[in-house]
């Protein structure tokens, strides 16, 4: 292009208002062109000065007092011109219903990011399981040898599934944490992809019941559920349909 | 009578629109270019927000809105309508000019704060507030445009042109102040 039509664009650009990859279009042409670097600098330089030289005049003290007045008389006024019990009919119900969704709202927002932080972290460990040099601590694709490894390590037990007949294999198992309560991490494996189980006691997390079902946290596709007193969480960059029949040989087995 | 929904909104009103006090007032200032005028100007415009509040829609600019209303209010008033171009004859041409503003850093760096300031107060009212609106107050052009009530598109001609124009005004005064020495 040449510098005459990035030059249209230039005030666009120091003002912000040119899209993403356009923006990065142009900023690589001014890195290499003197002449519309020095025009770039000299818009920018401008704007500078307008924004110094406008921020100029300040309000007295005395004004701000009286449009404060003037909110604030605004107020009882209201509430004197709807006097008796006319307007508590209407309003009574509206507050009730205003802290009703506001409580709810709260609620929840505040469950759903619980929610978000335990699958962010649930996603973190199986990304960094899977990373570490040594990502199961049991190496075995037989649930009697997994199984036994976590006696005595982790405060329950579980089933783990019969595999023979289905795509999953199981590769291996470790002790993990979430909220400070110990848990099982089994890693199992489908056509080259790993799959994340993790089994905590339900009593031990703090975090508000799951809802069944997949959740899709951070592009891995996750399942959750609670079962005798467990709660399984699948994560795995598997696809929802083999995360979904895993999930399903869990519960069965469970 | 549905006065009571007015009651929980005068104090969402007053955390709304107090924080905007201080640049509303400039705004005003600028616009008037008169102490006295800026202050009924500002007074007004919230008396009027205030009147209106309950027409604001709610998750739409709050900002945006206040200085349309006080900009209604400074286009209605007698300095206003004094100052008031043929904005219709602007807006036919709606084409971003092609030629581009040589670089004068030189030019510009002479400039100081007090030369850019009378350069502002002289620029036209139209030109005057779309630059106050974009550099100082940091308005998108799409903010600019729900406070003027015109076009994005017309926000971008309109800044370029009063860019070009601060520029010839701000090289006369440098020219004229080398003249004078």
């Amino acid at each position: 292009m040449a510098c005459e039509q990035w030059r249209e664009k230039l005030d666009l650009y120091v003002d912000g208002e040119l899209a993403p990859a356009e923006e990065a279009a142009l900023r690589a042409h001014l890195q290499g062109c003197s002449g519309c670097a020095a025009d770039a600098l000299d818009r920018v330089q401008l704007k500078r000065s307008v924004q110094m030289a406008g921020k100029r005049y300040e309000p007295s003290a005395q004004l701000r007092a009286k449009i404060a007045k003037t909110i604030a008389k605004a107020v009882p006024e209201t509430s004197a011109k709807s006097s008796g019990w006319g307007w508590r009919i209407v309003f009574v119900p509206a507050v009730l219903v205003l802290i009703f969704t506001l409580a709810a709202n709260f609620y929840v927002k505040r469950e759903r990011s619980a929610r978000e932080r335990v699958y962010s972290e649930l996603a973190d460990l199986h990304v960094a399981t899977l990373a570490s040099a040594t990502p199961v601590d049991v190496i075995s694709s037989d649930k009697h040898t997994v199984k036994p490894w976590f006696q005595g390590k982790i405060p329950f037990t579980f089933n783990l599934p019969e595999l023979q007949g289905s795509e999953f294999t199981l590769v291996g198992g470790r002790v993990t944490y979430l909220e400070q309560t110990p848990g099982a991490h089994l890693i199992y494996q489908v056509r080259k992809h790993e799959i994340s189980v993790f089994i905590f006691p339900e009593r031990g997390l703090e975090t508000p019941s799951l809802p069944a079902g997949p959740v899709n946290a951070l592009s891995f596709n996750t399942e959750s559920w609670t079962q005798n007193g467990l709660r399984y969480f699948v994560v795995g960059d598997a696809s929802a349909d083999d995360i979904a029949a895993l999930s399903k040989l869990l519960r069965d087995a469970g | 009578m549905p006065v009571s929904l007015d009651r929980p909104s005068a104090s969402s009103f007053e955390e709304l629109a107090m924080p905007l006090f201080d640049q509303l007032y400039n705004f005003a200032r600028w616009l008037t270019q008169d102490t006295a005028e800026a202050e009924d100007l500002v007074q007004e415009s919230y008396a009027k927000a205030l009147r209106g509040f309950s027409s604001f829609q709610q998750g739409t600019n709050f900002r945006a809105w206040m200085y349309r209303i006080l900009r209604n209010s400074f286009l209605s008033s007698r300095t206003g309508l004094k100052s008031t171009v043929a904005l219709d004859a602007e807006e036919q041409e709606d084409v971003l000019p092609a030629e581009s503003t040589t670089p004068e850093s030189l030019l510009l760096a002479q400039a100081n704060r007090e030369m850019v300031q009378q350069a502002l107060g002289e620029l036209p009212v139209h030109f005057r507030e779309v630059l106050l609106l974009c550099e100082v107050e940091e308005m998108s052009y799409q903010e600019i445009a729900e406070t003027l009530a015109v076009p994005a598109g017309t926000v971008m001609s309109r800044l370029f042109r009063a860019r070009k124009a601060l520029r010839g005004l701000l090289q006369r005064k440098l020219e004229g102040g080398r003249r004078g020495l």
